[in-house]
């Protein structure tokens, strides 16, 4: 497909006189930044998926909500789309712009309003880091669970959009389960709470469903996060195994003894040399699979799950077990593995990540599903997999100036992702559809299920206004492609850390 | 699996329940077990009831999921994730032992366990429901992290079934603690939240923490060093497990009382303020039980001045059994049921006479 907005698919947009809707906004909100010139614009023209670029028609960097609400009556009185933008680290091409929109920069509004250590939360706006809260809540001794790799940068009104993720979910969870409040504003201008400082609130979970909602429901204007007191210790083992599926049973004993660790991860033979190449974290390059697992919390149950951990490993058939000595030697660890996607950035041109969740039982069967794919296209497949909670990244290395190669990518990526729903999963974990994935959404969910989304939708934005095109395919859409078809999409943000 | 177990796919008879009730206009009033049929205003309406779409659908343990139809007995499933030795976290209340999964998950309730593990709908990962369009559909999955179109599985969680009809769900479902203590301390209700600040920062593993009668009752969980420092630190007497099954199921002698039961769910930093009535904590401060012959208003009063709000648990004290929300909150509500049951067939007026 071509990524941008296609009326004859998506659905019509109405044709605006931009020099109109810039004079009516300087109009009603004087104090409002506007970006329209075309150089000013070209900085917004995508978000972390970078592959896909287009210019929007006028950038706003609103700095109070009054001005959001402001700015979206008036685009809902105009009918004017518009695109909601945190820090623009997604990966899925969720805030990327529309040719005949407006893009609602978020970025301004940037302030940590309170941190509550004795309710243990912390009370921002949605420009705020993710990094930031935990920072800030760290001389309390607490932090902000949710750890989406590019937490240096992504903003937490973006990680509830996208219900981001992280290396650490199955044992502390996704943003859905780590914010208490948020404040939205909808098209119609109307500013709403969802949720509440208490744990739960009356009425529908409106809170639930706008988290991972992807811009589409309203603009997230405030965000009450969570905090969690810091795990006294944390510990990791580095396992080797001379096959896959040994370390695929591993994670399933592990589980079933009743450790539920704070990290748990597998790299396979390709990841592990890119790795071991570029970090020298001291992995075993001629291991079939490697795990890391994690232990965190009290000292003494560290210590208890640690041996009960190495046991479990020995008789899965690990073929070395390795307890980092120290702090220094657990970030090395981690480092290899946090650095997994850079480190396959350096061993090919190209390459492009997929975000696919199976049930666990299913991965020796969708890594040989994989393996043979990869043989039958051409392309090597690079496996790093959250085993924990089933969430695989497989990196595809591909040449684009080859010919051929990326369409081939393309092609493997779309089966990779048909394998992941036939095993009962998803097309998507943490990355979100955005625009990268909307045609495997109909894979997904049959004409029935996206018509129940768009009534999701219509209960919100019955025009359609919020970020049109993006995670709910038309059913015109899926007419025209049934089957998979993937689009190619390059790794931007190579100085943050991929998980 | 367990032979004894009775599974039955029943769900062309629902789906097919719900779609004559579309074609006649038919308002249905939802039921399980009707153990939580005292919570909002009474339906009127055609009885559909989910206790003959029954049984396990799938459970692996090493998965940490498992899959029932909505008519599963609570306690067929508590004793299959027993048997593995695991449970469903948030511990619902059954209030009778008729309470069904579908039943669990419409309501929403959590137990003892809430604020420390998460609450029922933290634990939803998927479901099956029937639609106002009288279609059986399947949203989210059986896998930890799926973030693929909206999460209508949480957002059928504490619905009491006015968006839909509940067929099936798949639950996260976690080890059980490897070690569990129970205390009891006598302590001010004051003292007793100070205590209980302190040790959160310290990150005990505390897993129940509620003051009744002038004693701070508290449960650790976790492994068996840790919990057995905090046992140290905390001191106090025994205390029999059973209390927290009592609190959940609103057994202990605190509930035997005429004057209405109301839930106020509250910061869990909230000042003790006087209630007008006899409270007891729960939530390590977060929910407190409340028996009050004080009217709707003042209740709610005091629960909105603390940021909170209040729910009535006794059926015809108060025609807004759940606080009232905002007007503009209100419109999406309203414009939600319109566009997802519009024939309103699904259970009418049980939260709100709105819709």
């Amino acid at each position: 497909m071509s990524y941008a907005y296609d009326e004859k698919l998506d659905g019509p947009l109405r044709d605006h006189d931009k020099a109109r809707i810039v004079r009516d906004l300087r109009a009603l909100l004087p104090d409002l930044q506007l970006l329209h010139a075309q150089e000013d614009l070209r900085p917004f023209e995508c978000d972390g998926l970078s592959a896909y670029r287009i210019t929007p028609m006028l950038v706003a960097l609103p700095d109070t909500i009054d001005e959001v609400q402001a700015l979206l009556k008036y685009a809902n009185a105009h009918d004017i789309p518009v695109v909601a933008r945190g820090a623009g680290t997604g990966l899925s091409g969720g805030a990327l712009p529309l040719e005949k929109g407006i893009l609602l920069v978020m970025a301004r509004f940037s302030r940590i309003l309170e941190v509550d250590a004795e309710a243990g939360i912390a009370r921002v706006q949605p420009g705020v880091r993710n990094l930031a809260i935990s920072q800030a809540a760290a001389p309390h001794g607490l932090y902000y669970a949710p750890d989406p790799s590019s937490q240096i940068a992504c903003s937490i009104g973006g990680n509830v959009a996208e219900n981001a993720g992280g290396v650490h979910c199955l044992k502390y969870g996704l943003t859905v389960h780590n914010i208490l409040r948020v404040e939205i504003v909808t098209i119609d201008g109307e500013r709403l709470t969802l949720g509440s400082e208490a744990l739960d609130a009356p009425g529908f979970d409106l809170l639930a469903l706008i988290t991972g909602s992807e811009g589409m429901l309203g603009v997230v204007v405030e965000v009450t996060v969570k905090l969690l007191t810091k795990p006294q210790s944390a510990k990791v083992l580095l396992a080797s195994f001379d096959d896959i599926e040994k370390a695929g049973n591993a994670v399933a004993q592990i589980i079933a003894a009743g450790v539920i660790p704070g990290g748990l991860e597998m790299m396979d033979n390709l990841a592990i040399r890119a790795a071991e190449d570029f970090i020298h974290a001291g992995y075993p390059v001629d291991a079939e699979a490697l795990l890391l697992c994690e232990v965190d919390g009290a000292e003494s149950d560290v210590e208890e799950d640690c041996a009960r951990v190495e046991a479990l490993l020995r008789t899965a058939g690990a073929t070395d077990i390795r307890l980092a000595a120290n702090e220094a030697e657990r970030q090395r660890f981690w480092a290899g593995r946090k650095n997994a996607f850079p480190a396959v950035g350096r061993i090919s041109p190209d390459y492009y990540c997929m975000d696919g969740t199976i049930p666990r039982r299913e991965l020796s069967r969708v890594l040989r599903g994989i393996a043979d794919l990869s043989a039958q296209y051409g392309l090597r497949v690079a496996n790093v997999f959250h085993a924990g909670d089933g969430n695989m990244h497989p990196l595809i290395l591909f040449d684009a100036n080859a010919a051929g190669e990326m369409d081939r990518a393309e092609a493997i990526g779309a089966r990779i992702l048909e394998l992941c729903v036939e095993a009962g999963g998803s097309i998507t974990g943490e990355h979100g559809v955005g625009r990268e994935k909307i045609n495997q959404m109909c894979a997904q969910f049959n004409s029935d299920e996206l018509t129940f989304f768009h009534a999701v939708k219509a209960a919100f934005d019955p025009s359609g206004l919020l970020n049109p095109g993006k995670n709910v395919p038309t059913l015109h859409r899926c007419a025209e492609f049934g089957s998979m078809h993937v689009h190619h999409g390059a790794l931007p943000h190579p100085e943050l850390e991929r998980f | 699996m367990r032979r004894d177990l009775i599974s039955i796919d029943d769900s062309a008879r629902l789906v097919d329940q719900v779609q004559c009730a579309i074609a006649r206009r038919q308002p249905l009033r939802i039921r399980g077990g009707d153990s939580k049929a005292f919570l909002g205003t009474q339906v009127q309406g055609e009885e559909i009831d989910t206790r003959s779409h029954r049984g396990i659908v799938s459970y692996d343990p090493s998965e940490l999921v498992i899959t029932a139809r909505a008519g599963t007995p609570l306690a067929e499933m508590n004793a299959i994730l027993d048997e593995a030795g695991q449970m469903l976290p948030c511990e619902p209340p059954t209030f009778g032992e008729a309470a069904t999964i579908g039943g669990v998950v419409a309501a929403g309730l959590s137990g003892p366990r809430r604020p420390w593990a998460g609450s029922v709908r933290d634990f939803v990962l998927g479901c099956r429901i029937v639609t106002g369009e009288g279609r059986h559909l399947r949203f989210g999955g059986q896998v930890m992290k799926n973030v693929a179109g909206y999460d209508v599985s949480r957002l059928m969680s504490g619905s009491f079934g006015c968006l839909g009809l509940i067929t099936e769900v798949s639950m996260k479902v976690l080890p059980k603690p490897r070690e569990t203590r129970c205390l009891s301390l006598a302590l001010e209700a004051s003292e007793a939240m100070r205590e209980l600040s302190s040790w959160r920062k310290a990150a005990l593993p505390v897993s129940g923490a509620c003051h009744v009668d002038g004693r701070l009752h508290v449960r650790l969980e976790g492994g068996a060093g840790s919990v057995r420092a905090a046992a140290d630190r905390i001191g106090g007497e025994h205390l029999d497990d059973d209390f927290w099954t009592s609190l959940r199921e609103h057994r202990l002698a605190f509930f035997e009382d005429d004057r209405p039961l109301w839930r106020l769910s509250l910061p869990n930093a909230t000042p003790l303020a006087a209630l007008p009535g006899d409270a007891i904590i729960d939530w390590g401060g977060a929910q407190r039980w409340l028996k009050s012959e004080a009217s709707a208003d003042v209740i709610r009063g005091i629960a909105s001045a603390a940021a909170g709000h209040a729910t009535c648990f006794v059926p015809g004290v108060t025609p807004e059994p759940f606080q009232p929300i905002p007007a503009a909150l209100m419109r999406f509500h309203t414009q939600l049921k319109q566009r997802l049951d519009p024939h309103r067939v699904f259970n009418p007026g049980r939260m709100y006479a709105d819709y």
